[in-house]
């Protein structure tokens, strides 16, 4: 069976006990609500996009670690990055944890960094939904900026 | 007597399971319960040598197989003490059996401005439903707050309960563990000219129940917490309610007479059980129940007020102020279902790790979400006993969630 040490390694716990990003922006940032009917995790994302670029990035919320480690660290790969690459970068995401649904080819060449150390959420399934729980509240905030 | 728990295990197979080596500690009868083999034997039988519709045929098989169905009827309406077998009528769950009270009932007899009044401790069976109401109707709801222990704050209960039609409550709360005492709530209902509806989900199981001395009017509760299997609930309410309600679904076995245009309906019961039921479900539930009042409602109810204080005291002389246990503290006052903060360890976190030792704990909101916000938390672990469960399960839960400190 899969191991609690696959789950919660250390740089996981390192965001969750220390999230980065970790706030609020006010406008002209926009920002979107996410819900895990499941367990009741809520998080808010907040981006302020200027010019392509999603200058600055913040959550706030509350939820378990996965949710909150993988918010933060998703937070700290997106900040300063132009939308088209942050997309690529959800998009690759969400394919390591088995969630991604359209048929359009992952850049394989990305490099997601400490998400990796997500990897091991994909052997505890229900816990997948907390993992991505920030990730599609980012999307849906770039929609809201009009991205 | 008190219960023969070491005999009573042996009756489970689940139980007996090893997950990786490990006993399984299930802890998550609140949610679910285990089925016995006589259960899971009345389900197999039927489905091998038994099987056929109900109400429909002459042929001797169908004859046999409503005769069960019916069986299981006649030996829940001794179990909850109804009247009359016909005032018990099957659902899919306990969802559907309030839905069906809520919107047959409400729309029989609410308007704009009508009030029905609820409590904090509801679980969403019995909030969305009503919540459709406001909608479509206007109605408005009205709340009986909680005290600090998690019991039903009732001081207010006579001003409360002014205009209202309708006061519909759980008999015992899934996340607190908290039992109301439905007698009284049901009195003062009455004293203000309100219907009393009961979800007794959490209690039927556990305790004896007496729809007569309650002096309810409608009762709901779900086979799958009683070691029945799932796909049943049950609604019991007075003929004369039931006579002048209303049916909910329409179609098949729901009807008297089918014209090009309209119909009439059934008598009690077919007037609420449109479509084919779960008929294999519905009797093995019988075996379930038979396999309760056996063993005896009250014998129950006594394992789990000494399972409650073990628990109460193991964990709170083991872990102090690290842990926070929701609900009232007396264990006459409560079930065995105890909702629990532990360390400022996420619920999700920390069931993923109990789950290494086998402890199956639910965490989450437990369809409760208003209540949690009251208790200002997002999520609880939540531990449930029930007839199989030892005190050293109780133990091996403390042990497990010690091993959760070692992480976070
Ligand atoms: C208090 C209470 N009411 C209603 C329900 C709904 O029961 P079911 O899911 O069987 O419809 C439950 C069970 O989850 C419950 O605990």
């Amino acid at each position: 069976m899969a191991g609690l040490e696959d789950l919660y390694r250390e740089i996981i716990l390192d965001h969750y006990r220390t999230p980065r990003n970790r706030g609020e922006l006010d406008a002209p940032a926009v920002s979107a609500e996410g819900h895990n009917p499941l367990c009741g995790d809520e998080i808010r994302i907040f981006v302020d996009v200027q010019n392509g670029i999603v200058t600055d990035v913040r959550f706030n919320g509350s939820g378990c670690s996965i949710s909150q480690s993988s918010a933060s660290m998703m937070t700290s790969a997106i900040k300063g990055k132009p939308v088209e690459q942050v997309k690529a970068i959800v998009k690759k995401f969400k394919s390591m944890m088995t969630v991604d649904e359209d048929e359009s080819p992952v850049d394989e060449s990305l490099n997601l960094g400490d998400l990796e150390a997500l990897q091991g959420v994909v052997k505890f399934p229900v816990r997948i939904k907390c993992a991505t729980l920030g990730w599609n509240t980012l999307l849906d905030a770039l929609t809201t900026a009009g991205q | 007597m008190s219960l023969d728990v070491a005999s009573i295990r042996q009756d489970f197979p689940v139980l007996h399971r090893l997950i990786n080596d490990k006993p399984l500690v299930y802890l998550d009868s609140a949610n679910t319960s285990q089925k016995p083999q006589v259960v899971i034997d009345a389900l197999a039988n039927f489905m091998s040598n038994g099987y056929a519709p109900i109400n429909r045929s002459a042929y001797q098989l169908a004859a046999e197989a409503t005769d069960l169905f019916e069986g299981t009827r006649t030996a829940l309406a001794k179990f909850i003490n109804a009247p009359k077998a016909h005032e018990v009528i099957f659902t899919k769950n306990a969802t559907e059996a309030l839905n069906l009270v809520i919107m047959s009932w409400g729309r029989a007899n609410m308007n704009a401005g009508d009030t029905v009044l609820l409590t904090h401790m509801e679980h969403h069976a019995n909030i969305v439903p009503w919540h459709m109401l406001v909608a479509e109707r206007g109605i408005q709801l009205r709340w009986v707050p909680l005290t600090s222990d998690g019991q039903l704050d009732l001081s207010n209960l006579d001003s409360l309960l002014q205009g209202v039609k309708a006061f519909s409550f759980t008999s015992m709360s899934n996340v607190l563990g908290t039992i109301n005492p439905v007698q009284q709530l049901c009195a003062a209902a009455h004293k203000a000219g309100a219907i009393a509806i009961v979800d007794g989900c959490q209690s039927v199981p556990h305790q004896p129940t007496d729809v007569q001395a309650w002096d309810a009017d409608f009762v709901t509760f779900s086979s799958h917490k009683m070691c029945g299997p799932s796909g049943v609930g049950v609604l019991w309410g007075r003929e004369e309610l039931l006579e002048a309600l209303p049916p909910f679904l329409g179609g098949g076995n729901m009807i008297a007479d089918v014209r090009l245009d309209g119909f009439t309906t059934a008598e009690l019961p077919a007037k609420f059980e449109a479509g084919t039921p779960a008929i294999a479900e519905v009797i093995a539930l019988g075996a379930a129940v038979n396999y309760l009042e056996n063993l005896g409602m009250a014998n129950i109810r006594r394992h789990e007020i000494e399972m409650s204080t073990y628990v109460l005291n193991s964990l709170t002389a083991r872990f102090g102020d690290d842990i926070t246990i929701h609900g009232p503290t007396n264990p006459e006052l409560r079930g065995a279902t105890f909702s629990f903060a532990f360390r400022g360890i996420h619920p999700h976190d920390l069931s993923q790790v109990l789950d290494q030792s086998n402890v199956c704990v639910r965490a989450g909101h437990h369809c409760a979400k208003p209540l949690m916000r009251i208790l200002g938390a997002n999520a609880t672990a939540r531990a449930s006993f029930y007839l199989y469960n030892t005190q050293q399960e109780a133990d091996m839960l403390a042990d497990a969630l010690d091993s959760a400190s070692d992480i976070f």
